[in-house]
């Protein structure tokens, strides 16, 4: 057994005893339920703020920025009401992990968002879920319904003067509402397109009050670090600047896909598959890994000895993301995935950005067409064209997200793409 | 104009009505509770809705219409959706569509002459570690491949 998976685990081992893990009684019990809380309510606000940025706690849901600094940002006075918004939109292809969190233990979840309204000020948060997870949306009401009747949510919590109230609001279908001011707007009854930044949410998000959006994952993680300190939360990490532990999603041809508790940076990504996951189905040859949900360039197997964490990968051009890593095997054509990844994009698009908007039609299109065998040799430089003019150019990171997969597999796997092109099919067929 | 919504979604309504601090931010709410009842949004639905919150219900389609998930026409009593990115796809989700296609004669988007069954291809899921995933109406299904997708269907009466 790899070392990385002897060390302490703060989910999986709750995970593990599934619905036995979720009833209040439980959390109570065995995960020193709603202690935090306790302990919270009787710090200063900043207090909590500075415990948060010692944990050195990043974002889980994509961009990695560093929570207390996040929740530093939200001004201490406001003439409109705070608000804590979770992101449970959970729509980054390849990422399944906030799923398990809401399942098997919701309380930690809800216990970090009363935390967070503590120390920024606020009294209300929402969870916006994603609309296909209607179970975890029912769950989540129950154990929310179980929190307020033992009165940790609601008015005067545990005799404390604060009060929280949370909902649960189901988005209905766009992987653009993950983007955090699409959320707000959707929160809002609006379409959910991404709003133009500044202002940041910190200053004016939801229902125009300061607004601190963070993932689950990273907001259940904070029960943790406000019992047992920042300091220790820290320390878990393996790496610089990078504290506690990763909830890995890994798909695709491993023999053993799932979500995986790791210590963050404890691991290389040759590791993550061979050692963690059981190695490549069928015992087939590695032909190419996506490190960070479908938005991050691909990588080739030369370059899996890379430490899995923010920083490294970043280091050779591609990035965490939501820690989902998706394993492609040697068999599966690399035009046709890159061709499926840009058409969820172009689907996606909210289509108030041109270059997003037309690029990512025009990249599927051109892709499209050298999977059919009718590409021609100039699309190779073309596509990059597109994706070069995508890049950096657009309200929000999606039009990043197509154009960099799309140049990372022109560039990686260019001999595959003028195969498809000269022999006017695709070679793996 | 007589209502189209029920008692029960107006119900529903009034207890939500509190969480939030404008009325408009029930929209999708409202959505979901009245697809709920009838299946689709048809325009009355629709325009009551608008009524509901105070808008237009030329702006609750707008809205409506952004979101996949609410139905602006009717659909099969079934509505099964294939996931096709990148884990399902890497894990045998095309040739699931393709049956389905062939086995009902119809292509993705399009419902079966007796109602019964509307296929669609759908994003990623959530579900990428247990792929090939699909939704029928709101429950999941997972580590799909042709004979359980035969058996689940056979399940369906
Ligand atoms: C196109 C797009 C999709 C996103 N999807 C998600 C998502 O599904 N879940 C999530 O937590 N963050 C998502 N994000 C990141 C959010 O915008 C935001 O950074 C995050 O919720 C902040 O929380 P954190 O600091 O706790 O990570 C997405 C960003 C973009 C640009
Ligand atoms: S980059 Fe794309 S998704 Fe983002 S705001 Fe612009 S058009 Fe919409
Ligand atoms: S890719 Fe199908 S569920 Fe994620």
């Amino acid at each position: 057994m790899h070392p990385a998976l002897q060390a302490e685990t703060l989910y999986i081992q709750h995970f593990r005893k599934k619905d036995e893990a979720r009833p209040l009684s439980y959390y109570l019990e065995q995960m020193q339920g709603y202690t935090a809380l306790g302990k919270a309510l009787k710090m200063a606000p900043d207090a909590v703020i500075d415990e948060v940025k010692k944990s050195n706690l990043r974002g889980r849901g994509g961009a990695g920025f560093p929570t207390g600094m996040k929740w530093g940002f939200i001004p201490k006075q406001s003439p409109k009401p705070k608000y804590v918004v979770c992101n449970a939109d959970e729509s980054e292809p390849g990422t399944f992990k906030d799923r398990d969190i809401m399942r098997y233990t919701p309380h930690l979840l809800i216990e970090g968002m009363i935390i967070a309204g503590h120390a920024i000020g606020s009294k209300i948060g929402y969870i916006y879920i994603r609309g296909e997870y209607t179970r975890e949306a029912k769950l989540l009401d129950q154990a929310i319904a179980e929190a307020y009747s033992k009165g940790y949510l609601g008015k005067n919590i545990l005799g404390s003067g604060h009060d929280f109230d949370l909902t649960v609001h189901r988005g209905a279908g766009a992987y653009i509402c993950g983007e955090e001011t699409a959320l707000l707007n959707s929160l809002e009854g609006k379409r959910g397109e991404p709003r133009v930044k500044p202002p940041f949410p910190a200053q004016a998000g939801a229902f125009s009050g300061p607004t601190v959006v963070n993932n689950v994952e990273t907001l259940a993680n904070v029960p943790f670090i406000v019992n047992r300190g920042g300091e220790w939360f820290s320390s878990l990490g393996k790496v610089e600047r990078s504290g506690g532990t990763r909830l890995i999603s890994v798909s695709g041809h491993v023999k053993k896909p799932g979500v995986y508790e790791l210590p963050a940076g404890a691991v290389t990504i040759r590791e993550l598959i061979y050692d963690i996951c059981g190695g490549i189905t069928d015992d087939k040859k590695l032909k190419a890994v996506i490190p960070g949900g479908s938005s991050a360039p691909v990588l080739t197997p030369d370059e899996i000895d890379v430490v899995y964490d923010i920083e490294p990968l970043m280091k050779i051009g591609t990035m965490m993301g939501s820690a989902a890593l998706m394993v492609v095997s040697e068999d599966y054509c690399a035009v046709k995935l890159i061709k499926r990844i840009t058409k969820f994009y172009a689907h996606e698009s909210c289509g108030q950005c041109t270059p997003c908007r037309e690029g990512c039609k025009w990249m599927e299109d051109i892709l499209h067409r050298i999977e059919d065998g009718h590409g021609r040799e100039q699309d190779l430089a073309l596509l990059l064209d597109i994706a070069d003019n995508i890049n950096g150019k657009t309200l929000c990171a999606l039009g990043d997200a197509a154009a960099g997969p799309v140049s990372s597999f022109v560039r990686k796997f260019k001999g595959e793409f003028e195969a498809h092109i000269r022999g006017k099919k695709c070679p793996n067929v | 104009m007589s209502k189209v919504l029920s008692q029960k979604f107006y119900d529903e309504m009034k207890k939500l009505e509190p969480r939030y601090p404008n009325k408009v931010a029930l929209l999708l709410p409202a959505l979901h509770q009245a697809q709920e009842e009838s299946g689709w949004l048809p325009p009355e639905v629709l325009e009551e809705i608008g009524a509901y919150v105070g808008i237009h219900p030329a702006q609750v389609r707008e809205v409506a219409s952004f979101y996949t998930m609410y139905n602006l026409k009717p659909v099969g009593k079934y509505h099964l959706k294939v996931c096709t990115n990148v884990a399902c796809c890497l894990r045998g989700s095309d040739e699931i569509v393709e049956h389905l296609e062939k086995k009902w004669d119809i292509a993705c988007g399009e419902t079966t002459s007796d109602r019964k069954f509307t296929l669609m291809e759908e994003e990623c899921l959530g579900a990428c570690g247990t792929a090939p995933a699909m939704m029928v109406n709101d429950d999941y299904y997972e580590n799909l491949d042709i004979p359980a997708i035969e058996k689940i269907i056979a399940g369906l009466a």
